[in-house]
């Protein structure tokens, strides 16, 4: 080449080629680089023996180790389901009420129910059980449905308001929307709630009559609640579906809101939901 | 202060050019400001306004499309057909007839492409999401934009065709043959569907095999070789000095060529892919390490002899960072690809931050470096309104992704620990929610991160619109300021 010239503060020669002014030095390759790219080749050639490689017609070389993936996932869930399976024949035919008298039985209950509350039921209730508005709080001991360890699980395995005719299905009558009462007694029957709800009931408040007349039926003698119609207590100032105040009362009686939440029966095993019910009951306010 | 301009008698098509530069360095800053948007949007969800067109869903293919094909596009298209021009001596084949349809439709392309996003129309493939009829036009620019290229390499004027060329070409041979083989559909007009609509040809495991084939491709053909090509000619042009290696030029040019297209499979580990397909992606990622950093070689020692300039010239700061950013992120790839590492960092943050380090610290930079270099040469300004604003830039982007990848290195690793950890009886320790939770203050830094990157691609804008204008900066020159504090 004739243009290859010295480049002085290099020493190295360049190769006589120049492009706007460009021209290249002839360097050798580094011999570092070049060793480490041949023992990444040679690397990769040992891992080609040792391991699934090459395809053929029919299939693909196995590799000396004969490694699967899928078969050491196999291996690994068989591991899982032997190491639960001392406690999943408990779980499977004990009762929640038994389960929980078993010191080393509630103990897993807690535990394996709190990961199956985070994944489940978080979303919803909150990681700690917190709720918030619309979703019940699960850590007090203010039941809409019932707190016992059996009503926990009903409501877990078929659901509120859920596809599951099993669920629990009532619902609040449409005071206004249905005509039942005008918009007037509306006004006055929620004056009595918010009284008795901050422990000032009125019995002679115009508002009384009416609640005794339309309410009690399902909400009690009192405003005291009832379970199995899942009338909550208004004697107190826990809210779930909407705030306490006179407008959402008014707003409640008029067209009333409804909690809902999917039966988990065929979402998750019937041992994981006595797991979840024995952690529903430990979070606060559990019923004997 | 203005400047003086100058005059020169060059045969090139460089009207074309400046209209590339612009339309890169404006799609730029459209691709980050909707970046740090959906980086808001993870931090603070309520950012998604609760309409279907702003949700994150939609959005977030609005920022990688800006990003790598509207920014990385037209980049590759001003540098290239710029080196192209000089390094051939020859002035564009077609004339400027050809490229301007070019600019035109890639323009379109790219307003198409959003619009059918923010609307709700993709295919579901990720950096490939037009439908049928974005992927005609992308076609249609790509044979344009190939025989723009392929013409002018033949009529050069030069015997040897220089290495920034060979990796141009690389590049959109590969892209030709990666969009289409990944985009064959049938549009469901045909049988009587609605127009918009159209089903790829692969289903199943084949299908995610084709993506990730093309996906990984997109990164190694578009965003390394095409940018390795604005390397090799930027680098030593502004360094003013030759190439380290013509020898390793050649070398990792091809082995990286012949390795990166069978990496991709390194995406689907740990699924339904094939044994045997999981170890080709892996290995040849592996391989693929040095081939790598034979590129950082030959840009960084194409510096030696001229160290000094990091000092006093803040764009070769840009090209030298970014190669530095290319070596690593080309080191923690072939890491990454192993299935031990893989069965970890798969789907956590950790992978966001691994891209991110290449396109804001390889891609963007050599990007900016180049932008810098051209804007003065092409509207022929003696220099640049103000170096001092690019050193600006160059430190508040710097800040920027160090915040960006450090936030996902350890969200990422924290994401992927807290998914694999057990109690002692085999339960989950923690719950998806928890390590969403645990995820938000990382998630906070990483868009403060992405509003410092937006903030230097503003002052660069304001920079050339300046030296466009003609003005200069009423400042002390740069070179001095930084000579006499190295005196003392």
């Amino acid at each position: 080449m004739a243009n290859v010239e010295k480049d002085l503060i290099s020493g190295q020669n360049t190769t006589g080629h120049e492009w706007d002014g460009i021209k290249e030095l002839d360097t050798p390759l580094p011999k570092w680089w070049a060793y480490i790219f041949w023992a990444c080749i040679v690397w990769s050639i040992g891992y080609f023996v040792a391991y699934p490689s090459i395809p053929t017609l029919t299939g693909y070389t196995k590799g000396v180790l004969k490694y699967s993936s899928r078969e050491e996932l196999s291996k690994d869930l068989a591991l899982q389901a032997q190491q639960r399976g001392k406690w999943l024949a408990d779980f499977q035919g004990k009762e929640v009420g038994d389960i929980a008298k078993d010191q080393n039985l509630l103990g897993y209950a807690l535990r394996g129910g709190k990961a199956a509350f985070n994944e489940n039921c978080a979303p919803c209730h909150g990681t700690g059980g917190e709720g918030s508005l619309g979703f019940a709080n699960l850590t007090d001991d203010e039941w809409i449905w019932g707190g016992k360890l059996e009503q926990i699980q009903q409501t877990i395995t078929h659901g509120i308001r859920s596809d599951d005719a099993k669920g629990r299905s009532q619902e609040m009558t449409r005071f206004g929307i249905d005509g039942v009462l005008k918009a007037d007694e509306i006004e006055k029957v929620a004056d009595y709630v918010v009284g008795l709800s901050s422990g000032k009931a009125d019995a002679a408040a115009p508002g009384a009559q009416i609640f005794a007349d339309n309410c009690v039926a399902c909400h009690g003698e009192g405003g005291v609640g009832n379970q199995d119609m899942g009338a909550p207590a208004l004697t107190n100032a826990l809210y779930t579906q909407i705030k306490g105040d006179k407008a959402s009362i008014v707003a409640q009686v008029t067209n009333p809101k409804h909690g809902v939440m999917p039966a988990w029966e065929a979402r998750l095993p019937a041992e994981t939901i006595k797991m979840l019910a024995i952690y529903v009951h430990s979070l606060g306010g559990g019923v004997k | 202060m203005t400047q003086a301009t100058y005059m020169d008698a060059t045969p090139y098509q460089d009207d074309l050019i400046k209209k590339f530069v612009l339309a890169a360095t404006f799609w730029g800053i459209v691709g980050f400001l909707v970046g740090v948007v959906i980086a808001s949007q993870l931090a603070f969800p309520a950012l998604n306004l609760g309409l279907e067109w702003t949700s994150f869903g939609r959005l977030r293919p609005v920022h990688t499309s800006a990003v790598i094909f509207a920014f990385g596009g037209n980049m590759l298209f001003a540098t290239s057909l710029f080196v192209v021009q000089r390094t051939c001596k020859a002035g564009l084949y077609g004339g400027a007839v050809l490229g301007t349809i070019l600019f035109y439709a890639w323009q379109l392309v790219i307003v198409i492409a959003a619009t059918t996003y923010v609307l709700g129309f993709t295919q579901g493939k990720e950096y490939a999401e037009p439908e049928w009829f974005g992927d005609l036009a992308v076609t249609v620019c790509w044979v344009i934009y190939l025989v723009t290229f392929m013409g002018t390499l033949y009529k050069r004027k030069e015997p040897h065709i220089y290495v920034a060329n060979w990796f141009f070409l690389a590049m959109i041979v590969t892209i030709a043959l990666l969009h289409i083989g990944n985009n064959l559909a049938v549009p469901t007009v045909l049988f009587g569907g609605p127009l918009w609509k159209s089903y790829n040809i692969y289903a199943g495991v084949q299908d995610a095999m084709t993506q990730w084939w093309y996906g990984h491709n997109a990164v190694g053909f578009f965003l390394t070789a095409g940018f390795l090509g604005i390397m090799y000619y930027f680098v030593p042009k502004r360094a003013e000095r030759p190439v380290y290696s013509y020898r390793l030029s050649i070398v990792h040019f091809w082995a990286l060529i012949f390795l990166y297209i069978w990496a991709g499979p390194h995406h689907l580990h740990y699924t339904a892919l094939p044994d045997w397909a999981q170890t080709l992606g892996m290995t040849f990622s592996v391989m693929l390490w040095m081939p790598s950093w034979g590129g950082m070689i030959n840009g960084l020692m194409t510096l030696s002899g001229s160290w000094e300039k990091l000092r006093t010239d803040p764009v070769i700061r840009f090209l030298v960072a970014s190669v530095g950013f290319y070596g690593m992120s080309t080191f923690e790839g072939p890491a990454m690809s192993v299935k031990a590492v893989n069965s970890l960092s798969h789907y956590t943050d950790w992978t966001v931050g691994h891209v991110h380090s290449g396109a804001l610290g390889w891609v963007a930079f050599v990007s900016f470096g180049a932008l810098y270099y051209l804007v003065p040469v092409l509207w022929k300004r003696e220099r640049l309104y103000s170096m001092r604003l690019v050193s600006y830039h160059f430190w508040i982007a710097t800040i920027g992704i160090v915040l960006y990848i450090c936030a996902m290195w350890i969200s990422g690793i924290m994401q992927g620990l807290m998914w694999r950890s057990y109690d002692e009886l085999g339960f989950l320790q923690y719950s998806f929610i928890e390590t969403v939770a645990a995820m938000h203050p990382y998630y906070v830094i990483r868009a403060a991160g992405g509003l410092l990157f937006l903030l230097g691609g503003l002052i660069m804008a304001y920079n050339f619109i300046q030296t466009i204008a003609g003005n200069l900066r009423d400042e002390e020159p740069y070179e001095a300021t930084v000579a006499a504090a190295a005196r003392g």
